[in-house]
């Protein structure tokens, strides 16, 4: 099974840097990708299917195409979102702190299809190592000529930056990260106008995850079938970075092809439950998907079918509920840290979130009764998509939605035993 | 226009609004926090919340919010699906949570959109059960209280402060149910329009500071229409009163002029009337004692009997008054109360505006300019309001960015965003630097002479046939280049100076400048701005020139301080050549103080009467009050005295004033008729100047007496004192509050407006005096030489604050309190040469003058020139060379 997104990864630990990435057959996508026109590049992604992994799962290669082709524009920017704060989630850690040049090397060919002409590299402040890590693979990249001016004589330009996040979640929403880009508050904007059209200082903006943009040196060099048909599922192109996180045997991160049943993530690459505990659910994406349990066991793990079983597949790192870990607990921690990091723009995510919280709190403290649930339940609806300015509430109360559907046993023997069995 | 549904119903639309203004302007109720008519929408609050259906099969529909949805035709939108409903009063019941229960005892208790919104939203049981998040308060100077518990983070301040207002010290802080709106540290809010918070605020955060040292409930107030006194812009205001205190004072909307908003010094430089230095008693010679009204009118009837009297008007007073003074005294014997100098630098100014030639623009039409290019003004300081216009302005030649890329004009975040930092051309010429050159395409400060030659200079480049001012350096030929091609590649170029410069030449320059554009075929216009309210006003009545009143026994100065007007010793010295001189006034001045004879008359708020303002629109203010001691309206004891005088007026009421005054001038024609006559009555109704709601009647003077006392008359305003008469929605010009069932804040002003933001029903009020096509304008072509270096001294600036150069703010105590201490503006080189520094007290010379002035650097200045405040006590306020001899 080809692994092309971590196959130059050491197991050492010690990032790939320049000399090792060439000698891996490292920025040869490059050359070829400037004898192409951009519309080609472009045409090629699209054909590849490439999806979005930082969450929404949506088309690259379309996402590029809007992109407007004409127009008097002082910049087109390209950003890669490496702000990676969404609880039980490391993949983008990974591929930044072990193979730095293959994200530069999709970044170039990247702002070649869209002809870009500034990048950024949005990193999760807390990412310390990653930053090092990525500063030391640019200035080698820069001193290579595969960055700055005239790129590999071909005319093309293309300037890259790295930018630490000062913290907050909601940087990773793309138009708040922009936002914290430029100085502003980290708040979302309104859309539309995407980024595509207004994004960056008012400029045409891509901004893509760190995987996704690790797959494009790739699709350069071996095509759009070869990269279909590295995944199991038609329609979701290429591998997967899927990880698990909970009381599993051996946590980790994997790249593995779409379409995996995520029964086979569990037993195998995470090693199975601990012993003793049983699985009793996990959060397939991340902490804002909502819950899937042991029906869902053969669930295939690529996006349609995800969603069609009710929650996201999102970044792909689920969460694990064990049988001996209160699920209102976990959901209350869950909340507390959504709720903490809402920007404070909208009613229903500023004000929504603490409260439900607070009922949360109720209820794991003993104090609940039983209409608490009434209010969460309609807590949930009023947070729900349409309703709020941006995805982080809807997310947030995902698990808690889910929650209520699946363990509501558990949420009644809170209120009924005032105490938390577990504790 | 586009046709929705709504409700069931059809209703028109403009498709470029948004759903939540054509849903408010058809008459239907929606609750809204973020969204304001200037402001536009960001959709943060998720109040406005409604069901849009895909079409009239659709039954399910989803939320939207309307004031984020273009009113696209065939839309199908409820207000009152459940779905709707219900989410809106979660969003109440939300927002609530941490909301102080202290509606009884707050400030904004009353007249509160959150409490409309609450109640109007459906929001009655409190299900949220645990503590509130809590946050300090600061001090923000002594406009504004902040009172931070109460924010329901609508984000309307920080947006109208600094997007709307170019505002930087305010900003929110933090994030989550923690965001704070906020200084980074406790101190005064230094922007000219943070009063306007206390009207953006939905709440009681940011609540008038002055209305709190004397509070009263909003339906507890006698209020009346008025328009400021403090420059000359004419903002309309609504002025209100309970127990003989003046209480507040807030924006009364004017579609033309100011509409929503007011500047600090308008909103806050009332508290003079009910200052100590109000003049209550006549003081007569001979007594130490306050005289009574019958002493000194015998007192006045043998003093004036047989003699010959001059009089002084005056620029701060109502053209009915000055009106009256001229007939009193005779044209001969009428000064405008202006120095010569001042009158011909106004006289100019106000020949160019109101000829007709070049169009005089309204702060709404200033608004919809595209270039604007000022000379020798610092608009902040000098007509705010104006400044505040411009800013908006600004955006209009790269808006169309927005429309391009798809994104209507109330989209107010991507408009921001996709515009950035960009705007149309502002270039600004002025004497030294002003608190609009953080949003300036180019500065240029030099000396009045200089600046009329950069003007002279752009004219020429606009038409090469006018003469290009000789030996100009490069940097000041290029700019003059750059300014003219900016002009002239907009549609609607906007050229502002003003008087404030004491230049005629900078006057002539800025009128070359746009008569130039005119020819060139550009929709021109020019606003010229004036000191005072009335300045316009009175020029129109016309006058002489202080210097020039011919000598009479008696002087009679009204409403006005000579020493504001002419050096000391040349204001002793008139004062001295006249065997009695007589002041009439409100307010305690060095003239009052040098008068044998004092008399006082009402001020603004006690007195009807009409302002002409720079615009060229006269515009009437209404008597708040009927005062209980003897200061009734100006114009009235006037009259009172020309019985005295033996030649009574042909007047007696304020209709009978200005129908006089109508009949005695052609350019006054329709001023008697601008405004509903006094016996103009709906439904056989007087308007009352009282709410509906009003409490206290029968009790407010029982301690006096118990019977309740007939409400006094008004033989001058259809407006009663009282409670009682028509309930509905006035004449736009008799406007005393805004309410409608269910808004009982300020935002009821929506249901006054034809559409939301847009004009009053009946027409926004006033009169346009100044003709607005037709007239002649010549070049004048009087370029001035370069100006020689300075010898043995400094070339004299005057320098404006806004709060503090203006006579009757200054003696508001919360503006002294703002106000500016009075500097010497130097170069840090002048200084240096002088040997002195920035923050040293020293005494110059300003003519014949001295003056205590503190040091103050600025860059800005040249070398060789020094600033000084106007208006300030002491200060010279004529052109004069200053001399500074350092102290041995």
């Amino acid at each position: 099974m080809e692994r092309p997104l971590t196959k130059n990864i050491r197991t050492d630990g010690q990032p790939v840097f320049l000399k090792e990435y060439e000698s891996q057959g490292g920025y040869k996508a490059l050359p070829k990708a400037l004898k192409l026109q951009p519309d080609e590049v472009i045409e090629l992604v699209k054909k590849s299917n490439l999806k979005g992994r930082g969450g929404a799962g949506f088309n690259t290669g379309l996402k590029w195409s809007f992109v407007p082709k004409k127009g008097d524009f002082r910049h087109k920017y390209l950003v890669a979102n490496g702000d990676e704060m969404e609880p039980g989630t490391y993949k983008d850690r990974l591929l930044i702190e072990g193979d730095p040049h293959q994200l530069i090397e999709g970044m170039i060919l990247s702002s070649w299809a869209i002809q870009a002409d500034e990048g950024f590299i949005f990193i999760r402040g807390e990412y310390t190592y990653a930053a090092e890590v990525m500063s030391k693979a640019l200035a080698e990249a820069k001193a290579a000529g595969y960055l700055g001016n005239d790129i590999l004589r071909s005319g093309f330009n293309f300037n890259l930056h790295l930018h630490t996040s000062v913290g907050r979640y909601i940087c990773g929403e793309e138009t708040a990260l922009l936002n914290s880009l430029e100085g502003k508050r980290a708040n979302p904007r309104t859309k539309p106008p995407f980024p595509q059209v207004s994004g960056l200082f008012g400029q045409p903006t891509i901004v893509n995850n760190i995987e996704t943009l690790c797959n494009i040196p790739h699709i350069i060099n071996n095509g759009a079938e070869w990269f279909n048909q590295l995944s199991l599922t038609p329609g979701d192109g290429g591998t997967k970075l899927f990880g698990a996180s909970g009381k599993v045997k051996k946590p980790g991160v994997w790249e593995l092809p779409f379409g995996i049943p995520m029964r086979q993530i569990i037993e195998e690459n995470a090693g199975g439950m601990r012993d003793g505990l049983k699985f009793r659910g996990c959060l397939p994406g991340g902490a804002s998907t909502d819950f899937l349990t042991e029906q869902h066991l053969d669930l295939k793990m690529d996006y349609n079918s995800v969603a069609a079983a009710g929650s996201r597949l999102a970044t792909g790192l689920m969460i694990v509920l064990d049988d001996k870990t209160c699920p209102v607990g976990m959901v209350l921690n869950m909340i507390h840290f959504f709720a903490q990091e809402s920007c404070g723009w909208c009613t229903p995510c500023r004000e929504g979130l603490p409260w439900t919280e607070k009922i949360l709190r109720k209820i794991e403290d003993g104090r609940g009764e039983m209409n608490d649930l009434d209010q969460l339940e309609s807590m949930v609806r009023f947070m729900g998509p349409g309703n709020t300015f941006c995805a982080l509430a809807p997310g947030a109360t995902a698990p808690l939605g889910s929650a209520l559907k699946y363990f509501r046993d558990d949420f009644i023997t809170h209120i009924r035993d005032k105490k938390c069995s577990w504790k | 226009m586009a046709k929705i549904i709504l409700n069931g119903k059809e209703v028109e639309a403009d498709a470029g609004k948004n759903l939540l203004e054509v849903i408010l302007s058809s008459g239907e109720d929606l609750p809204y926090f973020c969204w304001h008519p200037k402001m536009g929408s960001v959709g943060a609050c998720r109040q406005c919340a409604v069901v849009r259906y895909k079409d009239e099969n659709d039954t399910t529909g989803r939320i939207v919010m309307a004031c984020m949805e273009p009113a696209s035709d065939g839309s199908v939108i409820s207000t009152n699906a459940p779905a709707a409903t219900e989410f809106r009063a979660r969003i109440i019941e939300s927002l609530m949570t941490n909301h102080p229960h202290d509606c009884p005892v707050c400030d904004e208790g009353g007249e509160c959109h959150l409490q409309d919104m609450t109640v109007m939203s459906g929001h009655q049981v409190r299900r949220y059960e645990f503590g509130k998040r809590t946050h300090n308060n600061q001090y923000l100077g002594p406009f504004i209280n902040h009172e931070m518990n109460r924010c329901i983070q609508c984000y309307r301040c920080v947006r109208f402060y600094r997007d709307y207002a170019g505002g930087t010290d305010l900003n929110v802080f933090s994030s989550r149910n923690k965001v704070y709106f906020g200084r980074a540290a406790e101190g005064a809010l230094e922007s000219e329009f943070s009063g306007n918070l206390v009207e953006i605020c939905p709440t009681g955060v940011f609540t008038d500071k002055t209305f709190m040292d004397h509070p009263t409930r909003k339906w507890d107030l006698t209020a009346a229409p008025s328009i400021c006194h403090h420059c000359s812009v004419g903002c309309n205001t609504i002025a209100t009163e309970r127990y003989g205190i003046v209480r507040r004072i807030y924006s009364r909307y004017n579609g033309e002029v100011n509409n929503y908003f007011l500047c600090d010094r308008g909103r806050f430089g009332y508290e003079f009337t009910n200052s100590d230095k109000r003049i209550r008693a006549f003081k007569i010679p001979g007594t130490t004692e306050p005289a009574g009204h019958e002493e000194a009118m015998q007192y006045l009837a043998k003093a004036l009997k047989g003699k010959s009297v001059a009089a002084v008007g005056s620029p701060r007073a109502s053209l009915e008054t000055n009106f009256a003074l001229k007939q009193l005294v005779g044209d001969s014997h009428f000064s405008l109360g202006m120095n010569t100098h001042d009158l011909e630098v106004a006289q100019l100014a106000f020949d160019i505006v109101s000829s007709g030639k070049i169009k005089v623009p309204s702060l709404k039409e200033i608004e919809q300019c595209d270039s604007v290019f000022i000379l020798g003004e610092d608009l902040t300081q000098t007509a705010p309001m104006m400044a505040l216009s411009v800013r908006q302005s600004i955006r209009n030649q790269v808006k169309p960015m927005a429309s391009q890329a798809g994104i209507p004009n109330w989209n107010e975040a991507p408009v921001r965003q996709i515009l950035q930092k960009d705007h149309g051309p502002l270039h600004i010429a002025a004497t030294m630097a002003t608190r609009l050159d953080d949003v300036a395409t180019s500065t240029f400060f030099n000396a009045p002479a200089e600046i009329a030659r950069l003007g002279y200079a752009v004219a020429h480049f606009i038409n090469q046939r006018l003469r290009l001012p000789d030996g100009m350096e490069k940097r000041a030929l290029d700019l003059a280049q750059r300014i003219a091609k900016d002009l002239m590649a907009s549609d609607k170029p906007l050229i502002i100076s003003g008087v404030h410069s004491k230049s005629k030449e900078v006057i002539m320059a800025s009128a070359d400048v746009a008569l130039a554009l005119s020819e060139a075929g550009k929709a021109v216009s020019l606003s010229l701005t004036f000191e005072e309210c009335n300045t316009a006003g009175l020029l129109m009545l016309g006058g002489s020139g202080l210097e020039d009143l011919p000598a009479a026994d008696v002087l009679i100065v009204q409403e006005n301080d000579l020493f504001r007007r002419m050096s000391a010793d040349k204001a002793e010295k008139m004062l001295a050549s006249y065997g009695l001189v007589i002041a009439i006034d409100h307010i305690a001045s060095h003239t009052t103080s040098n008068a044998q004879v004092v008399i006082p008359v009402g001020s603004f708020a006690e007195s009807d009467g009409t302002l002409v303002s720079q615009e060229g629109r006269a515009q009437r203010f209404y008597q708040v009050f009927m005062p209980e001691g003897d200061t009734p309206e100006p114009w009235r004891r006037l009259a009172e005295i020309s019985m005295l005088m033996g030649k009574p007026f042909q007047a007696h009421d304020f209709h009978e004033f200005t129908s006089w005054l109508a009949k005695s001038n052609p350019e006054f024609t329709g001023i008697d008729t601008m405004a509903p006559p006094p016996d103009f009555r709906m439904l056989n109704q007087r308007i009352p100047r009282e709410f509906h709601r009003f409490s206290g009647r029968t009790s407010m003077k029982a301690h006096r007496n118990i019977h309740e006392q007939k409400p006094p008359e008004d033989p001058d305003s259809p407006l009663s004192f009282t409670m009682e008469g028509y309930q509905g929605h006035p004449d736009p010009s008799l406007i005393t509050g805004y309410w409608a069932p269910g808004w009982n804040s300020v935002q009821a002003i929506n249901k006054y407006q034809i559409e939301v933001g847009g004009p009053l029903h009946g027409g926004d009020p006033g009169l346009r005096l100044f003709d607005q096509t037709g007239g002649q304008l010549s070049y004048y072509q009087d370029i001035p030489q370069p100006l020689a270096a300075s010898v043995n001294g400094w070339t004299m600036i005057p320098v404006y604050h806004i709060f503090g150069s203006e006579e009757l703010s200054r003696k508001s105590p919360p503006v002294k309190e703002k106000a500016e201490s009075a500097g010497l503006f130097l170069n840090p080189a002048t200084a240096a040469e002088a040997g002195i520094k920035e923050g040293d007290r020293v005494i110059v010379q300003i003519g014949a003058q001295p003056a205590s002035l503190e040091v103050k650097y600025t860059e800005s200045l040249g070398k060789g020139f020094a600033g000084v405040p106007m208006g300030y006590c002491g200060v010279n306020p004529e052109i004069a060379f200053i001399k500074y001899q350092k102290e041995k």
